[in-house]
């Protein structure tokens, strides 16, 4: 049984106090999520002299700047193309990406879909609140339909982005998506996605009272997680009552959004092979002695 | 993998010393003698030869090659691959640098070395891909928002592609600036001898990297082990805990986006650690100017029909002279200055409606004409059409 | 006990809203911030469960458990993700 570790302790191994207390709102779940990767990062016992987190632009994106360690705080949806270059350099770091909605699927989705498919052994924490917090609250291409922002001030028309699906698809070898209020699962799913050699992404539902949920009638904060514990089901459960449960339960639960591990494979990771064709080509020049 | 440079390796993956080969595969003989251990890039006329070369022959050495999804990943992957140790390069045409103009600035910014290779092509938009230009002369230094300083070299023969780069890397490397090596089309896809230096005739500078105590390292600042603006790159994973971002920063990295002072220290440490060394950086080659009366200054692919002019009027007696500019920015005003009082016309060849004129122009000062002779639409000037300005006129 | 650094404290409740048994509540002094950040109940029922620690945006909840104080759960006001099983 490891020894109890107190917030206060973890603080003053990972965090830099002097940037503290944050720029995040007043109920921002970005707080949160920091948290969450500072209880997985203790548990593995990583080094921090060997990870580096990586960013692009917004809220999310300015969490490496409060941890103890190396990071690159990049242009707005490019932070994944920069950890493929750190990881090419040097296989042996350790890569986190602190991303958002907009930044990694809609300016960025190209470069999502690209490292995913290639099995990058990167983990990115995507933290999902619904819209494009820094700049105020416009449309993000996760954005439910009908809610409202700034730039779909008459309801949004356009249908929602299921990222998880996307990397599914893409054969990523890990893939969860967790609710920021419930703290057991998600530090755990964190802990699974570092460990795990090749693409891992978790995305986060995370509240955003501020830009989000005043204006789509949230309420105040208490009300807007109290949102979270009502609209979230597990996927185990979902699957469960679609198979087995009666009609009701199935009206009730179609809707809401699952949470959970969708994917958990192993497939080797890029550079993992690229070192191999690299040691082939080795040998092969020794044996045959020309080009 | 951590890459080591290792020289024999090099040549032995080279192969002959005396080759015949394109301008594109000059810039990679290049970076691989300079020691390039990253390349990320995208295929574009007229640079896939580059990234094709690269994809061959840098897993030979031990390198990492990647072609990632587009042009902006490229400029992002080497920019990260550099933070993490390596020595990085990409290359591609017009449309590609347009792409990669955002995160050029953000090379500039972080003071991050890196050599973008652009094998200009006509533009504007798709244009003549097969086709050269020179029309990316004043996007290099302009093509991005903010003020910084810009570094850019122009080959002119194939041999030169293959030096400037490895020049390239280590002005980039001394600088902590990204650098731009600007062949074209033409050059590029020109075939000519090459002779792949010794080992010891050579010159590789590597980055300074941060040793003191990391408690009392300050990122972005003055040198604090030797008399330079270009402070000590503290690599990702040798425990300095370096937070770097494009914001404008303080001394020790972290954002201060609200602070006049700190933004003003900064873009003005990032340009002048370039600009006071001016006179360390002109290269240029200066041809029959003792004597000149009228002068062609040129640059790149324009230069070889102008020599052909110059010989030209040489043998009828007139006395023309020329001055090559072999590395364009920071611009060398003080040749133009001095040149300006000592001669009578300026001819500027280009393969544009007209860029570095526009410098020529400035720094001349009225002392003497400055003429512009573009030509566009992907073909070199010949050699009588650059004869007529000389003429009379 | 629970210690509660005052300044980070932003005054989202969500400590006090979360907690299994109700065991923290706002105070009347003020931070430099204006907020009065929350702290333990002078009657409280804390089991050191440390779902406050983990949950605080701020990192500014720190749980120092002792086994002497510590109290048994009797009903838990929390239900778990999909809001099911009361």
């Amino acid at each position: 049984m490891p020894e109890v570790r107190t917030a206060d302790k973890l603080n003053k191994k990972y965090l830099r106090e002097d940037m503290w207390p944050t720029i995040f709102c007043n109920g921002c779940g970005h707080g949160v999520v920091l948290d969450y990767t500072f209880w997985a990062i203790e548990e593995l016992n990583l080094d921090m002299d060997k990870t580096v987190f990586v960013s692009g632009i917004g809220c999310s994106s300015r969490l490496p700047g409060y941890i103890n360690a190396d990071g690159l705080h990049t242009t707005h949806g490019r932070a994944i193309a920069f950890a493929t270059g750190i990881k090419a350099a040097n296989p042996d770091l350790n890569i986190i990406i602190f991303t958002g909605d907009g930044d990694c699927s809609g300016i960025g989705g190209n470069h999502l879909i690209h490292a995913a498919r290639r099995n990058i052994d990167i983990t990115v924490i995507m933290i999902n609140n619904f819209t494009y917090g820094m700049t105020g609250g416009q449309l993000a291409p996760t954005a439910p339909l009908g809610s409202v922002a700034t730039t779909a001030p008459y309801g949004n028309i356009e249908h929602p982005f299921d990222i998880c699906e996307l990397c599914k698809a893409l054969g990523a070898n890990y893939v969860a998506r967790w609710c920021v209020t419930h703290p057991y699962q998600p530090i755990k799913s964190i802990k699974e996605g570092i460990q795990k050699k090749g693409f891992s992404i978790i995305e986060f539902l995370s509240p955003c009272p501020t830009a989000y949920g005043r204006r789509n009638k949230l309420g105040d904060i208490k009300k807007h997680w109290k949102w979270y514990d009502d609209n979230v089901i597990l996927i185990e459960d979902y699957n469960k009552i679609m198979t087995y449960g009666p009609d009701e339960e199935k009206e009730k639960i179609k809707n809401k959004i699952q949470c959970g591990v969708f994917q958990d494979i192993e497939k080797p990771g890029f550079f993992e092979q690229y070192a191999k064709l690299v040691e082939r080509l080795q040998e092969k020049q020794v044996k045959g002695g020309k080009k | 993998m951590k890459y080591k440079r290792d020289p024999e390796l090099i040549r032995s993956v080279l192969g002959d010393k005396v080759q015949f080969i394109l301008g594109d595969m000059a810039c990679v003989y290049g970076g691989l003698l300079a020691g390039c251990s990253f390349f990320g890039g995208y295929p574009i006329t007229p640079a896939s030869e580059v990234t094709e070369g690269m994809a061959r022959r840098l897993p030979r050495v031990k390198g990492t090659y990647v072609q990632m999804e587009d042009e902006i990943g490229s400029i992002a992957a080497v920019i990260g691959a550099t933070w993490g140790g390596a020595k990085s390069m990409t290359a591609t045409s017009g449309p590609g640098f347009s792409l990669m103009m955002e995160n050029y600035g953000f090379a500039a910014m972080t003071e991050t070395p890196c050599v973008i290779v652009n094998i200009q092509r006509t533009g504007p938009s798709t244009g003549q891909p097969t086709l050269g230009a020179q029309g990316d002369m004043m996007q290099v230094k302009w093509g991005t928002h903010g003020d910084f300083e810009a570094i850019a070299l122009a080959p002119s023969n194939v041999q030169e592609c293959m030096d400037f780069t490895i020049d390239a890397f280590n002005l980039a490397e001394k600088y902590r600036n990204p650098v731009c090596v600007m062949a074209d089309g033409e050059i590029g896809h020109l075939r000519e001898r090459v002779v792949i230096p010794d080992e010891k005739d050579l010159e590789i500078i590597d980055r300074v990297p941060a040793t003191i105590d990391k408690n009392k390292f300050i990122p972005f600042t003055n040198s604090q082990t030797r008399n330079s603006k270009v402070p000590d790159f503290p690599t990702f994973g040798t425990g300095y805990h370096t937070y770097v971002t494009g914001l404008t920063h303080n001394e020790k990295g972290f954002p201060a986006t609200d602070k006049q002072p700190d933004h003003e220290k900064l873009v003005k440490r990032i340009t002048t650690k370039i600009t006071d060394d001016l006179d360390k950086l002109t290269n240029v080659e200066k041809l029959h100017l003792d004597d000149a009366e009228t002068v062609f200054v040129t640059y790149g692919a324009s230069a070889r029909p102008a020599e052909s002019a110059l010989e030209m009027a040489r043998a009828k007696g007139k006395k023309v002279g020329m001055l090559r500019l072999k590395l364009v920015w920071p611009f060398p005003y003080k040749e133009i200055q001095k040149l300006a009082s000592q001669v009578n016309k300026i001819i500027v060849p280009e393969m544009n409606l007209g860029q570095i004129v526009h410098s020529v122009r400035e720094y001349a000062g009225g002392q003497c004409e400055v003429v512009s002779a573009p030509k566009i639409g992907g073909e070199m000037h010949l050699p009588h059409e650059l004869y007529a300005y000389l003429e009379g006129n | 006990m629970i210690e509660i650094k005052d300044d980070w404290c932003k005054g989202c409740g969500i400590c006090i809203e979360r907690c299994p048994v109700g065991a923290l509540e706002e105070s009347d002094k003020l931070n430099k911030k204006g907020i009065h950040p929350a702290r333990l109940k002078e009657k409280n029922e804390c089991n050191f469960c440390r779902l406050c620690e983990l949950i605080c945006p701020d990192l500014a909840i720190t749980v120092i458990p002792d086994e002497e104080v510590r109290k048994d759960v009797k009903k838990s006001l929390l239900s778990p993700i999909g809001g099911k099983g009361k």
